[in-house]
């Protein structure tokens, strides 16, 4: 058997990452895990976080949001609603996207549906920040 | 017989509606790019959804969700997706010819754009609820539609609820179809067209998967949000039909007209060359009269 994990990070607007690596670890609902190759097939949840991916000895973020991972010996595929490479952030407008998501929660007639994309861009931002900010120092 | 100033005010609104079909055709095909690019660049999202779903019911058979559950079909819901303009073509008369065929008395309807709810008034056929999605649609006006058929269906309001959208091929092709959207049923059998080659094989392992937390939780979660990917895909399908649809028919409609400017003009000159003879005739007559 190969020593590779065959990782896709998929979102609905596009194929983000699609390549052979050698470990994932991804923020899923139970706290974060570790992925090598040979895991065992398992299907979780996973909350806007950090994905960090070993090719090559190296390590490299992406900021994911709310999703889903199916993990199985030889491959993991992560379904998410966002995906962005460590590289691609722009502080600046996630700092203003979280500061317009917090302004947003404390209106008070908010329905179902504009909480729930309030909250989502929330989550989002605060991954951004979180992985830009760890990477820079 | 028209006079030459009959027919020159004819070509003249000829060339103006003309005009205003080229200026849509401009706007159409510019929308159809962005709308075609978006609706294709979701598939890898459905095809993987499919793949993943798949896999985990193969490993998960004996999980059953309140949204998998056949029952008798008394009551069915159709979810009806058109445009909110016309001048697209054929495009909404086949949907809605297609949704003439739904039985009257058993099936209420969920309408998105405008030309279905009219259509489901002017019908005089229930209506459940009438919803909008933007040129670009989002992931929230999706959400909103299926959501909504999701608890007529878990209320028992509803046994069935189908989908009538227009399906696009290619730029000149697009066709109106009728998916399942609940009961989900056999996982397995889920669009099998979406489904790529590549994990066939995978899917006929079997594996048994595990589950974090559990298989409840992630499954409660996991089917709902593949429910409303399903329709967010089906509206970005339906624009990009909408668009290239719009496209083609003003094309058509702008060579058309050019025909026509053709035709006209020439009758144009036509009539001007017999006036100009009979002219010189009366001229002729009346000078040999004279002399």
């Amino acid at each position: 058997m190969s020593n590779l994990l065959k990782l896709e990070i998929v979102t609905p607007e596009a194929m983000t990452y699609s390549d052979e690596v050698e470990m994932v670890t991804l923020p899923g609902v139970e706290g974060e895990m570790g992925i090598f190759p040979m895991h065992v097939p398992l299907m979780t949840q996973i909350v806007a976080g950090e994905v960090v991916v070993r090719k090559d000895g190296r390590e490299h973020s992406f900021a994911v949001g709310d999703g889903f991972a199916e993990i199985s010996s030889e491959r993991v595929a992560i379904l998410t609603d966002m995906a962005v490479d460590e590289d691609n952030i722009d502080e600046t407008r996630a700092e203003e996207a979280r500061r317009q998501a917090e302004v947003r929660l404390k209106e008070e007639h908010l329905s179902d549906e504009e909480l729930a994309t309030v909250n989502a861009a929330m989550a989002h931002s605060v991954a951004l920040l979180k992985v830009k900010r760890r990477h820079s120092r | 017989m028209p006079s030459t100033r009959d027919i020159r005010r004819r070509i003249k609104s000829v060339k103006n509606t003309a005009q205003i079909t080229k200026a849509m055709q401009m706007v159409a095909s510019s929308k159809m790019r962005r709308a075609q690019a978006e609706a294709l660049a979701g598939r890898p999202y459905a095809t993987l959804m499919n793949a993943v779903l798949a896999e985990v019911s193969a490993g998960a058979a004996e999980f059953s969700h309140p949204l998998m559950e056949k029952r008798e079909i008394r009551k069915r819901a159709l979810i009806l997706v058109t445009t909110d303009k016309g001048l697209c073509g054929a495009l909404n008369s086949n949907l809605l010819r297609e949704a003439g065929r739904f039985d009257q008395e058993t099936t209420v309807f969920i309408t998105a754009g405008r030309k279905g709810s009219q259509f489901v008034a002017r019908t005089r056929r229930s209506m459940a609820a009438e919803f909008t999605y933007k040129d670009s649609p989002e992931f929230a006006e999706a959400r909103a539609i299926s959501k909504f058929a999701q608890e007529l269906f878990l209320k028992g309001e509803v046994d069935h609820v189908d989908v009538l959208f227009t399906n696009f091929i290619n730029t000149l092709s697009q066709k109106s179809e009728v998916r399942t959207l609940l009961p989900l049923g056999e996982l397995s059998a889920l669009n099998p067209d979406l489904t790529s080659e590549g994990h066939s094989d995978l899917q006929a392992g079997g594996k048994e998967f595990l589950f974090e937390p559990n298989a409840a939780t992630v499954l409660g979660n996991l089917l709902p949000h593949y429910l409303n990917y399903q329709m967010f895909q089906f509206l970005h399908e339906a624009k990009a039909s909408e668009q290239s649809a719009r496209m083609v028919a003003m094309k058509n409609a702008t060579d058309n007209a050019k025909q026509i400017i053709k035709d006209l003009t020439l009758e144009y000159n036509k009539l001007r060359q017999a006036n100009i003879t009979k002219e010189l005739l009366e001229i002729t007559t009346a000078q040999m009269a004279m002399g």
